[in-house]
């Protein structure tokens, strides 16, 4: 039972977010359906964030803006990992999007976005 | 202006492909016009660093952005192998660009606008990409590149849709493999910058961690260079992108990610630890194994690109073994057959643009009589062929000749004997496209659009990029001692340097 | 002495230039065919004026630029190097006036392409002749397969598509496997220059090696000269229309094979080193089984080129042997036979040639009579049939005179007996030829059809006959090849002692 708790206290957050992660990769290669592969990468792209933000986490750190208690850096939270998700969603908006594009027009064209259908009439 | 030439490498296209749009709604050619302009600005300003570089003695420049001076601040660093590879993705850019022109006459200033913004942005990724000096920056430009690539990809036509639509989902699987590695190797040392990395990385060598951050880095770099078995995006990409740009997609697009990965390998975990050994020993095997597949899967196909983007695999796990047989020749081998490669398959990419231009269909067995009506590909084609298989004196050779030697010297002989039987695979199916070009009966082409009063066979903006890439090819087996002594050589990482 | 000077390079540029001239000049053929005559004389003078100093035992060397790191691209003309590029540019001088009255003669198609492609071939020729090291050496070797390609795919029908693919495969396999050769040269012993005598010597490897390293070379070097069992390309490649045939599968590509075969063994190994490996004599042997099946083989074929194609097959395995028997006499012979060979193979050709453009007849069992229409071809066919079975007083006999003594000189006198049943075989298969133009009656004499004659085409062949004669009565007159054949054996086998290398 310690040792499971100590496991969950530190490394238990992580395993969750592997999981999460390998998940949507799953999620990408088996879904039959364009859109749920979308969805699949957004899951996966959003265990990478997460990644990221437990990264920074820290026991009681608060939000890292200064607060004029104390400048100890261990007081706060970091915020770099924060910021580079920042970034990173943004970057994974633009591929929702570019994807959401496309798939409108697999939808023009083929009429269906089932995976068997598209294939079905793109070899025709 | 001299020393801010490494940001405008990526400032200029960047800014004129975010205006384009603006652009070309007030003139249809304007915006292209401006991104084109930028193109070769930029192409001027990498000739300048790369000299910068070679006149300094191969020191790199550093370029602090906002001059915030790292590990805090952004750097770009220009040492003289990212300078020459940088200069030869503006120069193929800076061709394409110019290439591209004839394929949008009949489109409204929204295509035109469109393929130029994708255009200039994904040569801001890829240089970008190249030059960075911080991880993180790395993945932005990474999906700079991808996201105008797999627009690039989707404005093919009907079928592109499906192809650019995998790509982006085995993409981003790459992508995010990538950022978990970074995350990684920021949980360990608590830094993005590259020089930084490699410093604190040097006592942590032994830990899990840095094993699982390799592992994502190589499978991630690997997915986006379509190392075998993660080239399935490959063939459809190439087969249905936007002709005008694919020379650019398949010349470029997939060395970068290589380059990448022998930055991290070779620059910042340095190949002399057990984990990079082991991964090295692994991406070995799916080199030889890319290089057999792949020149086997070439034969089998009727569509010229669906080989050539077959061909690529092969050619990609040239440069997998050179990176794993870990010794300086085998470096030098992997570092110029990205170039040579770049040259190789942009010429034969342009070339077979040109034949979609012309005639409207890419069949292998209906090139019949192409040395008459093109002449100047013809030529290409040819030179381009006998580089691929590696007959000298084309650049194709040179890098063979490290490969082999770096086989030799590290006594590794099975790749001795794999570069030989991929050459004669390679042999097989390049000799087979330039028989069709010469014995087979003229009637198999129709003629789909005849330029008018055009001597060369195809309008001037086409002709000229397939001239100088022709004879690139030829000039680079000139010159590969060249870059290898004055380039390649100054910029070596540290473990080939004692 | 060695004496800096571009000429060498000047040799190989001048036909590389002309061939981009006559692909310029398509649709003006005299023109293009003066652009091929003029580099010819020109290619021709400038290896005549070397030829001086280097018979003073002088070296004309030019480094046009860098290879790889390490390797320069670089011309020498050493003796050796000279006896072939002099008789590969005095046969072209002539070949050319010969080619231009065969393709118009015979109104063959793709006449530019075929002119150009030769023009790139005689470059490549010159630049292995003259070649100083072994990347050098291969670089021209590969662009000699790619520029002969298209020539033997002239017909581009279905039949030379499959021969020319049967001569790519031959070819490139044997250039991969030359390249693998080099490499690990290259990595033993730090060099690849081409040095009389060998650079490499006994401990720079285990001898399992060395002797791996030189079965891979002397196979590559082999596949061009046709050593059975790699020669299923050369009788293929007879598809090719005649000249090509007479230059480039007589003369320049298979000579290149036996030249690189001789490079290796006395420019690489060096007999001193080959004698203590042992493995030598595979390749004597080989060559002697070669010379004797081809012969047998040479028989039997009814179509003149193609049992002249074996008789080549045979005959190059006289040079390959001179070679491996490593005494100075045999090589020095088999230097002489690599031009008495090329003389009369040529004139050889060059009258089956005429006899195709004349009368259409490709068969042996079809020429009765046909000495009556066409006396002077056919006295020079007799002539050179006569050199290839040894006749003294012409030139194939001084060089086998030469390898006979060298077999006696290195103590294997067995194969002297070889060379004395390939002579008669020889006779064997060519006086039938003889016989039947001169002393069969034609039986559909008066309705035979003639093609057009042009004195382009026999002015070469009495050429070649009356070389062919001189040489052989007077070895030593100008261009001096039996003292350059001299001074090469000589510089190889400088270590050489009485009775033997041991």
């Amino acid at each position: 039972m310690l040792a499971l708790n100590e496991f969950l206290k530190t490394r238990g957050i992580y395993s969750l977010v592997l999981i999460l992660f390998f998940l949507g990769v799953y999620g990408m290669v088996f879904s039959k359906n364009y859109m749920k592969k979308l969805m699949a990468m957004n899951v996966m792209q959003v265990a990478v964030i997460y990644f990221y933000l437990c990264l920074a986490q820290k026991d009681g750190g608060t939000v890292p803006i200064l607060n004029g208690l104390t400048e100890n850096p261990d007081a706060y939270v970091n915020p770099l990992p924060h910021g580079l998700m920042l970034t990173a969603i943004v970057v994974s908006l633009g591929t929702t999007g570019v994807a959401l594009a496309l798939l409108m027009r697999i939808k023009e064209i083929y009429g269906s976005v089932e995976e068997v259908e598209v294939l079905r009439r793109a070899s025709k | 202006m001299t020393q801010n030439a490494p940001v405008l490498i990526v400032l200029l296209p960047v800014t004129a492909a975010l205006l384009c749009m603006l652009l070309s709604r007030i003139g249809r050619n304007l915006g292209s016009w401006v991104v084109i302009a930028s193109i070769v600005a930029s192409f001027l300003c990498t000739v300048d660093c790369l000299y910068q570089v070679l006149a300094a003695g191969g020191t790199p420049i550093h370029y602090w952005m906002g001059n915030w001076e790292p590990p805090i601040g952004i750097e770009f660093v220009i040492d003289p192998l990212n300078g020459l590879i940088v200069t030869v993705i503006t120069f193929i850019a800076m061709l394409v660009s110019f290439y591209g022109r004839p394929f949008l006459r009949d489109e409204d200033w929204l295509h035109v606008g469109g393929y130029y913004t994708l255009f200039g942005l994904m040569t801001v990724g890829m240089c970008g990409m190249v030059i960075t000096g911080d991880v993180f920056n790395l993945y932005v430009y990474l999906e700079i590149m991808s996201l105008s690539g797999y627009g690039l990809i989707a404005l093919g036509g009907k079928k592109s849709m499906v192809a650019a639509f995998r790509y982006l989902l085995i993409g981003t699987i790459g992508a995010s493999l990538y950022l978990m590695g970074v995350a990684y190797l920021y949980a360990m040392t608590g830094t993005l910058n590259m020089a930084d990395l490699a410093t604190l990385l040097a006592d942590r060598l032994n830990s899990p961690l840095f094993a699982l951050a390799v592992a994502c880095f190589v499978v991630g770099f690997g997915i986006k260079m379509a190392l075998f078995p993660m080239h399935g995006w490959q063939p459809d990409a190439y087969t249905y992108a936007h002709p005008g740009a694919v020379a650019l997609i398949a010349g470029c697009m997939s060395k970068v990610p290589a380059y990448s990965m022998i930055r991290f390998l070779y620059y910042i975990f340095r190949v002399d630890n057990v984990v990079v050994q082991h991964v090295l020993d692994v991406i070995g095997v799916l080199g030889i194994a890319a290089m057999l597949i792949g020149s086997i899967m070439a034969l089998a196909q009727y569509d010229f690109r669906r080989m050539l983007a077959y061909s690529s695999v092969a050619q990609i796990g040239y440069i997998a073994i050179g990176l794993a047989m870990g010794n300086l020749y085998g470096f030098i081998g992997a570092v110029l057959h990205i170039v040579n490669h770049a040259f190789m398959k942009s010429s034969l990419f342009l070339v077979i643009g040109g034949i979609a231009y012309r005639f409207g269909v890419v069949n292998l067995y209906r090139l019949g009589g192409l040395n008459k009506k093109l002449t100047i590909s013809t030529i290409t084609v040819t030179l381009a062929s006998f580089s691929m298989i590696g007959l000298p004196p084309t650049c194709g050779f040179f890098s063979k000749w490290y490969l082999l030697l770096g086989a030799y010297t590290g006594a590794q002989y099975f790749y001795i004997v794999i570069l030989v039987i991929s050459s004669l695979l390679n042999a097989v199916y390049f000799f087979r496209i330039i028989e069709q070009m010469f014995v087979q009966k003229e009637a198999s082409l129709s003629e789909v659009y005849k330029p008018v009063g055009a001597k060369l066979g195809l309008p001037l903006e086409m002709a000229v990029p397939i001239l100088v890439l022709g004879v690139g090819i030829l000039v680079l087996g000139f010159c590969s001692v060249d870059i290898v002594t004055d380039i390649i050589k100054m910029g070596l990482p540290e473990v080939f340097v004692r | 002495m060695i004496i800096l000077d571009c000429r060498p390079f000047l040799a190989v540029g001048v036909s590389l230039f002309a061939s981009v001239l006559i692909s310029c000049s398509r649709r003006h053929p005299d023109v293009r065919e003066a652009w091929s005559i003029i580099a010819s004389f020109i290619k021709f003078g400038i290896i005549l004026s070397m030829l001086p100093a280097v018979l003073e035992g002088n070296v004309y060397e030019w480094t046009l630029c860098q290879m790889t790191d390490t390797v320069f691209l670089t011309l020498r003309t050493d003796p050796a190097g000279m006896v072939f590029s002099v008789l590969a540019s005095l046969l072209w001088v002539l070949i050319n006036f010969y080619s231009i009255g065969y393709m118009r003669c015979n109104h063959e198609h793709e006449q530019t392409g075929y002119f150009a492609a030769f023009a790139i071939c005689m470059s490549a020729v010159i630049g292995i002749a003259m070649a100083s090291n072994l990347l050098t050496f291969f670089i021209f070797y590969e662009l000699l397969t790619m520029a002969s390609w298209p020539l033997v795919l002239h017909e581009r029908n279905h039949e030379a598509l499959v021969a020319s693919r049967k001569y790519l495969a031959y070819t490139l396999v044997s250039g991969q496997l030359f390249l693998a050769g080099v490499i690990a040269i290259y990595c033993i012993s730090g060099t690849i220059d081409f040095k009389s005598g060998g650079f490499l010597t006994a401990d720079m490897g285990p001898h399992w090696l060395l002797q791996g390293i030189f079965v891979l070379m002397i196979c590559a070097g082999s596949v061009k000269a046709a050593v059975i069992p790699l020669h299923g390309w050369l009788p293929a490649a007879m598809i090719a229309p005649t000249p090509v045939s007479a230059l480039l599968h007589a003369v320049a590509v298979v000579k290149t094979g036996v030249f690189s075969v001789l490079r290796i063994i006395g420019f690489v190994f060096g007999p001193q080193l080959l004698s203590e490996l042992r493995i030598i004599d595979f390749v004597a042997w080989a060559a002697a089984a070669t010379i004797i099946m081809s012969s047998l083989i040479a028989l039997r074929q009814d179509e003149l080129k193609k049992r002249l194609a074996f008789s080549t097959v045979g005959q190059l395995s006289y040079i390959v042997l001179g070679a491996a028997l490593l005494s100075p006499l045999s090589i020095k012979g088999a230097y002489l036979h690599l031009v008495a060979h090329a003389v009369m193979k040529i004139t050889l050709f060059m009258c089956a040639g005429l006899i195709i453009v004349r009368t259409h007849i490709h068969n042996v069992s079809e020429m009765h009579g046909i000495a009556k229409h066409i006396p002077v071809t056919m006295a020079c066919f007799t002539i050179a049939s006569l050199g290839i079975a040894g006749t003294p007083f012409l030139v194939g006999f001084v060089s086998k005179w030469h390898l006979a003594l060298g077999a006696v000189q290195s103590g294997r006198p067995l194969f002297v007996v070889i060379w004395v049943a390939s002579a008669l075989l020889a006779a064997g298969y060519l006086m039938p030829v003889v016989r039947m133009a001169y002393f069969r009656k034609d039986p559909e004499e008066h309705t035979r059809k003639f093609g057009e004659f042009s004195y382009c085409m026999l002015i070469p062949i009495v050429a070649t006959t009356v070389i062919a004669i001189i040489l052989g009565v007077v070895p030593d007159i100008y261009p001096h090849f039996a003292d350059l054949a001299d001074m090469a054996s000589e510089a190889i086998c400088h270590g050489w002692t009485e009775g033997g290398w041991h």
